[in-house]
């Protein structure tokens, strides 16, 4: 291999990892726990709400999957879910702002706002 | 021209089984639809062996296989998505000739899951996906690594076939 295309790859690598560390401290680190969930289906917003108040709401997504949300302990779970991959359930809690839990077959998104401000920011 | 078939023929073939145990092994992000780039091996093998459009064929025609077999029209569109955009990339840094094959397959690793997460940005209307990014750039380097490892052993088999 020419030493060229090897320095080549070490600066790709090094870069892309670069990037990873920065986006990672960023997006998971910095942010603190958040104060409410946005919820919105289909890229509208249906439902917000506060952390720390414990409940349970039924989201009627799309394509008829229906994903139910617990907030309890300052964490939101979809416990449960009725569309066909169920990601959305092995997803598990989310508290820092700017986590999420995304249900593709049924266009729920999930999204933890509030806190100590988020990255995300508003788009 | 045989050859020629048997090789194109070949690499489909090869996608098609690499596209099936992506499939298999689901990667650790919560969301679905996107896969391992293990495929992409076959696209950075056409780009060495064959000529920059026939390479873009033979990555087309495995997606539509694939998708078509495995997938839906959405986990298709992830595979367009990140397939193409890892072509390109692919295409320019094999030009560009400062990168071995590894640096070459890295590159395509990384972009296909950042062509996968841009989509599911645009779906989903919703920028918090970023979340998943130092996710998909790790594993898209991994995979870029280990996919452009092999195929440094194979290109001087598959050469002689040429
Ligand atoms: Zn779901």
């Amino acid at each position: 291999m020419k030493t060229g295309r090897k320095k080549g790859d070490i600066w790709l690598v090094t870069a892309v990892l670069a990037v990873a560390l920065c986006l990672f401290l960023l997006l998971w680190l910095l942010p603190g726990d958040g104060a409410a969930v946005e919820v919105t289906v289909d890229g509208a917003v249906y439902a917000t709400l506060p952390l720390d108040t414990p409940t349970t709401l039924d989201i009627p997504g799309k394509n008829g999957c229906v994903g139910t949300l617990v907030i309890a302990d300052g964490r939101a779970t979809v416990t449960h879910a009725t569309c066909p991959d169920r990601l959305c359930v092995r997803m598990g809690p989310v508290s820092r702002a700017g986590q999420s839990i995304v249900c593709l077959p049924g266009r729920i998104v999930v999204t933890v706002v509030g806190g100590t401000p988020a990255v995300d920011g508003e788009v | 021209m045989k050859r020629k078939t048997a090789l194109y023929g070949l690499l489909v073939a090869l996608a098609f089984i690499f596209s099936y145990i992506e499939v298999l092994v689901p990667i650790p992000v919560g969301i679905p639809g996107i896969k391992l780039g293990l495929a992409n091996g076959v696209t950075l093998t056409a780009l060495y062996l064959l000529r920059p459009a026939d390479a873009l064929a033979v990555s087309v025609l495995r997606i539509l296989l694939a998708g078509l077999t495995f997938g839906s029209p959405m986990t298709m569109l992830y595979s367009l998505c990140g397939g193409l955009l890892s072509f390109a990339v692919m295409w320019l840094c094999r030009r560009s000739d400062r990168f071995s094959v590894v640096g070459v397959s890295i590159a395509g690793g990384v972009s296909h899951n950042i062509g996968q997460l841009a989509l599911a940005a645009v779906v989903l209307a919703t920028p918090a996906v970023a979340w998943y990014a130092p996710v998909l750039l790790v594993t898209g380097t991994v995979t870029g690594a280990l996919i452009g490892l092999v195929c440094r052993l194979l290109l001087p088999r598959l050469e002689k076939l040429r």
